[in-house]
């Protein structure tokens, strides 16, 4: 590809992007935008009510980690474009979007159930044993002292699970779901570059974008920035920390939530 | 089956069918070829890229910023979009999905690499300079050797995202099993989706219980060392990212099969 090649792809696309029709028009950017928003949230929350229970509950009595694990090295050799195209021409397919989100779901379940358990089951062993001394119910133990230790990496699983949510969404467009990726393959179809091009940095900065707001989200609402009386320095960390691959020990060393049990 | 009526199951596109095995094999093993060759490939040169990244990530702390930050930033960007963004650059070829799959390799395997060079003991490092090793003979002989656990593991992760991932590639016609899958779901051939989706994941499967094999017989002291982590001592910043099984990753790369 020559340089000349390269700048007429790079004008087209702008081209493309800035054509005000294909934002608007039936099946352009915006539609396609609004399904791909619609699948990830409908599917974040399904994700969200059906993992986050069950991960908390394994978590707070100790169980189930190899599972959790397995769960999603497993996830990893399945190839999401299968599982779309399988459930979309199984029994499923006949019931509208729901082969899709199942599929979505699915590959969305393994990072949450991982990241929550780990972190409520890494939750700083002293100060639970701490908060059993002080005659701390489970529940209370679970709500007031697991829960807000494992906050980040709770966000954190939230975080990946979205992410790899926009990502899948787009692969739905392959059996004829909708969602941006209608733009790539319908642009494939046409033998039109300028549209793939555009409709892929569409999808890779709705990635990122969504990645970006869950982090800030995740830095503003942290429960543990918000304790008055916990020490300066510890509050002043505290974005860092959560979504990087550091052993959720690195989190761990924070004290005990100001008010326990009342 | 096939003794009944000639084509019965082909017929009525059944899920599982003898006859399209049996008929259908050389399409099989020629997608299967494909699918590995183009996994292997990228493997290959992004272990090939990923060890000097990580040494210079090491060496010059100026560059472990940016380095860490390409790499998870392309490991954000949905499949399609990537193998969709590489087209204009390498047309319709299987340079697409080998270039697709070597950039989201990189994010495991330079982050493994790095965190395996980061967690050799200061006493070894010391030691070998002590006996006169030069800093080439040091990476080559002391830090590369003892890092080489947590490499395969990212290795091994790294190969089986890829096999997955190597299915997007239908869409530019180089996805190995994929291109049966996209044929199948174009035609409705439940057979050829279903066979063809079971392969994937044997080989998946087949490549990670391979290199397992690999990673054993070429680092033979992790299991009399992970013993005696287990004993007591502390696993040291790389345990997560690096567990000699592999079995636990960090956990937010769990998922990139999108």
């Amino acid at each position: 590809m020559t340089a000349v090649d390269f700048l007429s792809y790079v004008t087209d696309t702008f081209s493309w992007l800035t054509t005000g029709a294909h934002w608007t028009e039936e099946g352009g950017i915006l539609q396609r935008l609004g399904e791909h928003l619609y699948l990830t949230g409908v599917c974040l929350a399904i994700t969200c009510v059906l993992a986050l229970p069950l991960a908390l509950w394994l978590g707070h009595i100790g169980r189930g980690g190899a599972l959790a694990v397995n769960i999603s090295n497993a996830g990893r050799a399945v190839p999401t474009f299968a599982v779309l195209v399988l459930l979309s021409m199984g029994p499923l397919g006949r019931y509208g979007d729901w082969a899709t989100i199942v599929a979505l779901v699915l590959f969305a379940l393994p990072p949450l159930l991982t990241n929550a358990y780990t972190g409520v089951r890494e939750a700083d062993r002293d100060v639970v044993e701490a908060a059993k001394g002080m005659g701390m119910t489970g529940g209370q133990l679970l709500r007031q002292v697991e829960l807000p230790l494992a906050f980040p990496l709770i966000m954190t699983g939230i975080q990946t699970a979205a992410v790899q949510l926009v990502a899948t969404a787009t692969l739905a467009a392959l059996p004829g779901g909708g969602g941006l990726g209608r733009l790539i393959t319908a642009g494939f179809g046409n033998y039109r570059t300028a549209q793939v091009v555009a409709g892929a940095l569409l999808v890779a900065a709705l990635a990122l974008l969504v990645e970006g707001v869950l982090k800030l989200v995740e830095r503003r609402a942290d429960p543990m920035r918000r304790r008055p009386t916990g020490p300066a320095e510890d509050t002043g960390g505290a974005g860092d920390t959560g979504n990087t691959t550091a052993p959720p020990g690195g989190r761990a060393r924070r004290p005990a939530p100001a008010r326990p049990g009342t | 089956m096939s003794s009944t009526s000639p084509e019965g199951c082909l017929a009525a596109n059944d899920w599982w069918c003898g006859e399209y095995l049996r008929t259908r094999q050389s399409e099989l093993v020629d997608a299967t070829v494909e699918h590995i060759w183009i996994t292997a490939v990228a493997i290959l040169i992004a272990v090939l890229l990923a060890v000097p990244l990580a040494v210079a990530a090491r060496r010059w702390r100026a560059a472990r910023g940016p380095a860490l930050a390409v790499t998870t930033i392309l490991y954000t960007v949905p499949s399609l979009a990537m193998f969709a963004l590489l087209l204009p650059v390498f047309g319709l070829s299987a340079a697409v999905v080998v270039t697709g799959l070597v950039l989201y390799s990189l994010t495991v395997l330079v982050r493994n690499t790095l965190a395996g060079l980061e967690a050799v003991p200061q006493e070894a490092t010391e030691a070998a300079r002590g006996m006169g090793y030069g800093p080439g003979r040091l990476l080559f002989e002391v830090e590369l050797p003892l890092a080489l656990p947590a490499l395969l593991a990212g290795v091994r992760i790294a190969t089986v995202t890829a096999v997955s991932l190597t299915t997007i590639g239908a869409i530019v016609g180089y996805g190995g099993l994929g291109n049966l899958i996209y044929d199948g779901m174009e035609s409705w051939f439940k057979a050829q989706v279903l066979t063809a989706s079971v392969l994937c994941v044997l080989l998946a499967v087949l490549a990670d219980v391979l290199l397992l094999a690999l990673q054993r017989a070429l680092t033979p002291w992790t299991r009399s060392r992970r013993r005696r982590r287990a004993a007591g001592s502390p696993g040291g910043p790389a345990a997560t990212a690096s567990g000699a099984d592999g079995g636990a990753p960090a956990p937010q790369l769990a998922g990139r099969a999108g």
